[in-house]
């Protein structure tokens, strides 16, 4: 018997800036960055819109797939992110509020960098398996900043994915998950800073790839399983080349990581980034395909899970809400004085 | 009941007053009304103040006892009373006071309205001007008070045809009367092209479609009927009233280009009145946006529905043409301290009647409207005014 | 705002929860305690519902000129919405350029940051609409 994932559903705010565009800023050929990236373009939040309002869209799109699904059987949320509004009070209360899963749940929110939304998908698996509450919900949000005119800058971006987890009716039978986890200092955030700092190269090597590869041989091993009885890989993506270097080098090829890659056109969604990935791979998969997805979160660790997709995903409405290419499409450029107004890089009058 | 007159008039100058207080210009106001009544202090039973917002814009309540402690009326006692209704409390004010003449409770009551709005800066004075809409389901989702008038705006034209340049035709009008008003805020007239490429407001409304932010005061001495003529050879009676409240949300009323509250207010005065929307030659209506006097001239029957905009185009509501609309200058070019402005169209009405009104006067007046409104119309006030007999 | 003021709506600024009087049938946002056309014959007979969050957009404005709480937004679009039930709401219009905004088009709810009280404040979120998919 296994959990797997209910019903899924992704936001991306319509905003985005081209990587030349913040290079000009800085006197950086942004143009030439975003290359070395594999990042086209980034989304931006506009000003009304934060990981709460964005974690509700998301927890909203999936729910308009299943309307099957009655709010108040959902009898956990949590929500991952690096950049919550409230450093006390939880966005997860806010979006049982708002989908109509309160008063009679437990919420919490995550942190654990890039990975805090798949940590949650892990929680919420337990708790269904266990029987304790007949669904879970488990979030990914960011509207992550970056220090201005840092590499970061041209990745760092906004965007959200909800699953609801659960026994039945699943659309994907979540078969197994492994983590990776150790104290590795590659990226963080000191309470009270705007900005997250990194270790430079050091994010490659000992951080990223160290962990998404240990993550994805055990659970290459605990499934046992190759690269090629899979249709689908995703991993966590900073930009579009690590996760494509890791794939590679675990043995899959450009077209499995193809529809899970919207790092490329949206940059890098943080905790929602692996999460988003999955949305799109979700959006087109049939029944009997199976999908390889590791996540990463900096400080560090990877989680792992191997997913197969049930007939399930047949009664599911897929079209009823936006679908993340449809999120990813829908687009408005601006440029880097908006963008720097929009993410409150311009320092304003007090009172 | 008995009948009530107007015996005494007074208005200081509109405008950004910054030497005068709101306590100088509500005695200012006072005292000069009770002077062209020639009566004496002893003579007043009671004192009503209209005044939206002296709490906001002041820090000040309890603003109807100040205004009669700081006019030397402390030892009088007076019962005082401070009105609140949005943009019509000084319109209310006098409702309250005649109602207190005509029931026998008082023979003689000052009315006094007072705003002093540049106090503050003017983006918070906007904000407390908006504080007469739907806190909780209009200006907190974005809703300010321009901009709700520009929706009513916009639905006109699209309902009825009516155009930006007609809206404008409001603005040049009252301006052109503003200009042969001594005490108006602003006194030089303007073009349709100016206000046509004014900074935006809220489209389809610029900067020249909206009333300013204006200090200023005006007051009335009412009397009973029976006793004018003891005080005053020019008399002017209050001849009907109509009062009434609707929605106080736009989103929620029944048609967005029309105030209900004013079709209603207008039909209660002219029936009082034993009079019909053709009767009346002058007017003063609550042009606070260019809108409000084209939808105004229509919900009081000057016009059809709809066709306030090509009224106002074609002349029709300019001095002595069919109807003489906002001779003052109007809220627009007046000015609007927003307690003052009730009391204020009465006292342009009540000049009219009496012939006083020099190089704005209608010719052969005697039958005179005033119109105001509380927020974005969930109030309405019509006073009408004839010679007394 | 004071926060015992907002926290009251939350239920129906996150999901347009209006009223239905037991007594005509007739629905109400935001709810109401008596029915505007039934008066007293109501009290006590209205039913909280769940409405949809879709309709159209009946009239609109773009706001230049806000207040201070409104500085990051404009030039803004503020609209009357009539939802699907009939009733009407005010509140802005976005994900769309101004200059495409139209009466009658048709818009869905979206979840937004309404304001907040400072950088320490409380935030108030609630519903704006967006072009419907």
């Amino acid at each position: 018997m296994s959990a797997g994932i209910v019903s899924y559903g992704g936001y991306v705010p319509r905003y985005r800036i081209a990587p030349k565009d913040i290079g000009a800023v800085w006197g950086v050929d942004g143009e030439a960055m975003g290359k070395g990236l594999n990042i086209r373009a980034k989304s931006v939040p506009g000003p009304d819109e934060d990981v709460i309002t964005m974690s509700v869209e998301a927890a909203r799109n999936a729910l308009r797939k299943a309307p099957g699904i009655d709010p108040k059987d959902i009898g956990a949320i949590y929500v991952g992110s690096e950049s919550h509004p409230y450093a006390v009070k939880p966005t997860a209360t806010i979006v049982a509020e708002a989908i109509e899963a309160a008063p009679i749940l437990t919420a919490a929110d995550y942190e654990f960098a890039c990975k805090a939304g798949t940590a949650a998908i892990q929680t919420t698996m337990g708790l269904t398996l266990s029987d304790m509450y007949r669904y879970g919900m488990a979030v990914g949000a960011d509207t992550s900043q970056s220090a201005p005119g840092d590499a970061l800058e041209y990745s760092a971006s906004a965007g959200a994915a909800a699953f609801v987890i659960g026994k039945d009716p699943m659309i994907a039978s979540i078969n197994h998950t492994v983590s990776y986890t150790t104290d590795t200092p590659d990226f963080w955030r000191r309470e009270g800073q705007a900005y997250p700092s990194h270790g430079g190269r050091f994010t490659g090597e000992p951080a990223y790839f160290k962990h998404v590869l240990s993550c994805a041989n055990l659970l290459f091993k605990r499934a046992g399983t190759r690269p090629d009885d899979y249709d689908f890989a995703v991993f966590h993506q900073p930009n579009g080349k690590f996760p494509v270097r890791a794939g590679k080098q675990l043995g899959f090829n450009d077209k499995q990581m193809d529809t899970g890659l919207l790092v490329r056109e949206i940059g890098n969604t943080y905790s929602g980034a692996i999460m988003v990935g999955l949305c799109a791979i979700l959006d087109i998969a049939k029944a009997g395909q199976r999908i390889f997805a590791v996540g990463y979160g900096s400080g560090a660790g990877s989680d792992g899970f191997d997913i197969t997709v049930t007939d399930g995903i047949d009664a599911l409405d897929r079209k009823a809400g936006r679908t993340m290419r449809q999120m990813v499409e829908d687009v408005k450029f601006i440029d880097y004085a908006i963008y720097a107004k929009f993410r409150k890089k311009i320092r304003m009058r007090e009172g | 009941m008995r009948g009530v007159s107007v015996i005494g008039v007074g208005e200081t100058q509109f405008g950004e007053l910054w030497d005068k207080s709101f306590r100088d210009l509500g005695i200012e106001a006072g005292l000069k009304a009770i002077q062209d009544a020639k009566i004496a202090a002893e003579n007043v039973d009671a004192l009503y103040v209209g005044n939206m917002s002296a709490g906001k814009f002041i820090d000040q309540e309890h603003v109807a006892a100040l205004v009669a402690d700081y006019a030397g009326l402390a030892d009088q006692h007076l019962p005082t009373v401070r009105v609140e209704g949005g943009g019509a409390c000084g319109a209310i004010a006098i409702h309250q006071a005649a109602m207190s003449i005509a029931s026998g409770v008082y023979d003689i009551v000052v009315v006094g309205g007072a705003e002093k709005m540049t106090d503050v800066g003017d983006v918070e004075a906007m904000q407390i001007l908006s504080s007469t809409t739907d806190q909780e389901w209009e200006s907190v989702f974005g809703a300010t008070f321009a901009g709700l008038h520009a929706m009513m705006a916009r639905r006109h034209m699209f309902e009825h045809g009516t155009t930006r340049e007609q809206l404008a035709a409001v603005a040049v009008k009252n301006h052109r009367h503003g200009a042969m008003n001594p005490s108006a805020q602003f006194q030089k007239e303007i073009t349709a092209d100016m206000v046509l490429q004014a900074p935006r407001v809220a489209e389809p409304l610029g900067l020249f479609d909206c009333a300013p932010l204006s200090d200023g005061a005006a007051a009335l001495v009412l009397c009973a009927k029976e006793k004018a003529r003891k005080f005053t050879d020019t008399p002017i009676d209050l001849v009907g009233t109509g009062h009434a409240s609707d929605f106080i949300a736009v989103h929620d009323r029944r048609d967005l280009t029309t105030i209900d509250a004013t079709v209603i207010a207008g039909k209660r005065a002219l029936h009082a009145a034993r009079k019909t929307p053709h009767d009346v030659k002058v007017a003063e209506v609550h042009d606070n946006f260019t809108i409000s006097e084209i939808m105004a001239i229509e919900d009081l029957r000057f016009v059809p529905k709809g066709k306030g905009g090509f009224a106002t185009e074609d002349g029709e509501t300019a001095l002595n043409a069919r109807i003489s609309v906002n001779t003052s200058g109007g809220l627009k070019a007046r000015g609007y301290p927003v307690g003052a402005t009730g009391v204020a169209q009465a006292v342009e009405i009540v000049r009219q009647l009496r012939g006083e009104a020099g190089k704005r006067q209608v010719s052969g007046a005697e039958l005179g409207l005033t119109h105001t409104l509380g927020g974005t119309g969930g109030t309405a006030v019509v006073h009408l005014y004839a010679r007394g007999d | 705002m004071a926060i015992p003021r907002f926290w009251r709506e939350i239920s129906s600024r996150y999901n347009f929860i209006g009223s239905k009087c037991g007594s005509c049938g007739a629905l109400d946002f935001p709810p109401r305690a008596v029915c505007p056309r039934c008066g007293r014959r109501s009290v006590g007979k209205m039913e909280r519902l769940k409405l949809g969050g879709r309709g159209k957009v009946v009239t609109f404005t773009i706001v230049h000129d806000a207040p201070k709480a409104f500085d990051m937004m404009k030039p803004y679009v503020l609209a009357i919405v009539e939802l699907d039930e009939g009733l009407r709401v005010t509140s802005q219009v976005i994900d769309v350029d101004p200059a495409e905004v139209k009466i009658g088009m048709p818009v869905e709810s979206a979840f937004r940051k309404l304001g907040e009280e400072g950088e320490a404040g409380i935030i108030h979120y609630g519903y704006k609409f967006r072009p419907a998919f």
